[in-house]
């Protein structure tokens, strides 16, 4: 359809801690494609605001390591570039925002100078000049009375419009990709549904892409076009948004999906959680989703499953798919018990 | 605001009656008076003096007399320097012990920021170690110990500074540094680990992902917000300073306000007592009020709040 503007091909990224090392992020790769929104779907601990931040290489090192991979972004392969170089492309070609809109700003420094900063950084404006597109960007993403809240502190600010303002630094410079790191977490819901409307208008006008990172898959269903759902530092499936939520493979992604309330559902009928807690980064071999999985088998603890293609733009890890009709027989129908 | 300042002064001026009737009473609690001499003198000399001083009057009246003058900023006559007015004495001494604490609480404050940076961005490296070994050795050594060192290794062996006097800018090092040891040391370990803190903040973060280089980050997002106890601390700064010049000054020969007030002490002498007090009373109580303000324009959170205060 159009070309790929991200490409993260096998990141690895690991942190020294004091009990050895814990690799956060396993061989994680996937690819951004102009004007498109994906999302990463995960708990938490599932090494997603890891990937976004290694992306960005915002990651201390140490105790952070890269350990292998690539992200290559407009050509070029952002692990390898100088810290300067990097620094030339983080605001300007790629925009961040983060989760907690109460401590993303600074809060000795008015908003409008936290705008105008990447601006007179990347795009060499005058003071005068960065001023009026600050007040143009908070306009954009609906603050009223730009003019006189430029001048004010964050504490002055409520939570749904300081986000607002860390989505303008993010904007400031036209960046061809957003990162979003679970936007709208920390906000009420009724905000929520106004910022998430903003970003899906600003994805279709400025034609940017966007990486949305959250464990909220009705976000997810409202926003992106495809899905990586990601469990223990892997991706573990990934399609296109309709796919995956019409027809999940994985055992985790249906166990997600059935933890949601449904319309269709009938009133009195529970949720069904994922039972257990995430593993210990630390981990053996195997599947690393076995101890929860309700049809875990003797090869999940052996090997971890690679990729197999199910559909024409779905893939999954998993065993029950991999060995296919096979194992199915093997396991006794287990399949079809509810 | 107005109504905020309005009202830290007036508190300032109660705490500063509470203090006068404070050392005038425990002043003349001490044994001991002014005008007793080794040899006692002629009865009627001892007499004339008492009453040129009012000390043949009930305290209570004496007391009442000190307000008096104190209200027009009469400090009165020193009772064993010449008989030399109070005020006179402050004015000519204050100037030396004004330009050495100026000297001094700039030093501790840029020497203080300097190391405490230093430590914080290198976090947990040899340059972070260094800066805090010199850090506690600065808390831990007294001045009175550090002066005469000071003193003996680069005046008397190396004779790189002057020993004594405060006169050419090169009498201005060892003082100051003995002087301003602890507070460098204090405000260091204050700004590292302010620093430490705020360098792992979320807004540090959004400032890396807008692409600002190591520096600015520093200098724009991080020492601002690092500043803020450096600023509570500077009205104790610079009591510290004060306390610590009568030591300095006395080890370094200087004619200084804190040499007189130890000379007022041991000569029992009134009114150099009380006006020296009182002084260095205003002096602490200004510092502590101008920290106030400067606190509030640093912090715009509390500008606020002082605003809502005041209301």
């Amino acid at each position: 359809m159009t070309d790929t503007l991200l490409e993260v091909r096998d990141l690895r990224v690991s942190f020294d801690v004091y009990g050895g090392e814990v690799e956060a992020v396993r061989g994680v790769s996937f690819e951004v494609r102009e004007g498109e929104a994906v999302a990463i779907v995960g708990e938490s601990g599932s090494g997603k605001s890891v990937t976004a931040q290694a992306i960005m290489r915002l990651i201390p090192t140490p105790p952070g390591r890269f350990k292998s991979g690539s992200v290559l972004f407009e050509g070029r392969d952002l692990l390898r570039l100088s810290e300067k170089e990097m620094q030339r492309v983080r605001g300007n070609r790629i925009g961040m925002i983060f989760q907690d809109p109460m401590s993303a700003l600074n809060p000795t420094m008015p908003i409008g100078m936290q705008i105008m900063e990447s601006l007179i950084l990347h795009r060499r404006m005058k003071r005068s000049a960065a001023k009026e597109r600050a007040i143009e960007l908070l306009e954009l993403v609906g603050i009223s009375n730009p003019e006189a809240r430029i001048r004010q502190y964050p504490h002055q600010l409520s939570g749904g419009m300081r986000q607002r303002v860390v989505i303008a630094i993010a904007l400031a410079c036209n960046p061809s990709l957003i990162i979003a790191d679970e936007p709208t977490t920390a906000l009420d819901v009724t905000i929520q549904a106004q910022v998430l409307q903003f970003m899906k208008e600003l994805q279709r006008t400025t034609n940017t892409s966007i990486i949305l990172i959250t464990h909220d898959l009705g976000i997810v269903a409202d926003l992106c076009d495809r899905v990586f759902v990601m469990y223990a530092g892997r991706i573990v499936e990934a399609g296109d948004k309709r796919d995956i939520f019409r027809n999940p493979q994985h055992p985790y992604t249906r166990g997600l999906l059935k933890s949601l309330p449904r319309l269709d559902q009938p009133k009195n009928e529970p949720l069904v959680p994922i039972y257990g807690t995430p593993p210990d980064m630390m981990l053996p071999p195997g599947c690393a989703f076995r101890s929860r999985c309700d049809k875990a088998m003797r090869i999940c603890e052996l090997e971890d499953p690679d990729w197999t293609v199910v559909g024409e733009t779905q893939r999954v890890r998993c065993w029950l798919q991999a060995a296919g009709a096979g194992v199915a027989a093997v396991a006794g129908g287990e399949e079809e018990r509810p | 605001m107005v109504r905020f300042i309005l009202q830290k002064f007036l508190f300032m001026l109660l705490s500063l009656f509470v203090l006068v009737t404070a050392t005038f009473v425990l002043m003349n609690a001490v044994p001991g008076s002014p005008l007793q001499r080794e040899k006692a003198p002629n009865p009627q000399i001892q007499k004339n003096l008492e009453a040129f001083y009012g000390l043949d009057k009930p305290l209570i009246q004496q007391y009442g007399i000190y307000l008096k003058n104190l209200l027009r900023f009469d400090l009165g006559i020193s009772m064993k320097q010449r008989y030399k007015s109070v005020n006179k004495i402050i004015s000519d001494s204050f100037g030396y012990s004004l330009r050495l604490g100026i000297v001094s609480v700039m030093t501790s404050v840029v020497g203080g920021c300097v190391l405490g940076i230093i430590a914080a961005l290198y976090h947990r490296r040899f340059l972070d170690h260094l800066a805090m070994v010199l850090a506690v050795i600065g808390l831990a050594v007294p001045s009175m110990v550090l002066a005469p060192l000071l003193q003996y290794l680069f005046a008397v062996k190396l004779r790189l500074f002057p020993v004594a006097r405060l006169e050419g800018p090169l009498d201005y090092v060892l003082p100051t540094i003995a002087l301003s040891s602890v507070s460098i040391a204090f405000i260091a370990r204050l700004i590292r680990t302010t620093m430490i803190e705020v360098l792992h903040a979320d807004f540090i973060r959004t400032a890396k992902a807008k692409g600002l280089p190591g520096h600015l980050i520093v200098w724009r997002h991080a020492l601002r917000n690092s500043m803020l106890p450096v600023v509570t601390y500077l009205g104790y700064l610079v009591a510290n300073v004060i306390t610590g010049s009568v030591i300095i000054e006395a080890i370094f020969a200087i004619p200084g306000m804190g040499k007189f007030f130890v000379q007022s002490v041991i000569d029992r002498d009134y009114p150099l007592i009380m006006g020296i007090t009182v002084f260095y009373a205003v002096l602490l109580m200004v510092c502590r009020f101008l920290a106030d303000i400067a606190y509030a324009l640093v912090d715009p959170r509390l500008r606020l709040q002082a605003a809502k205060v005041a209301a």
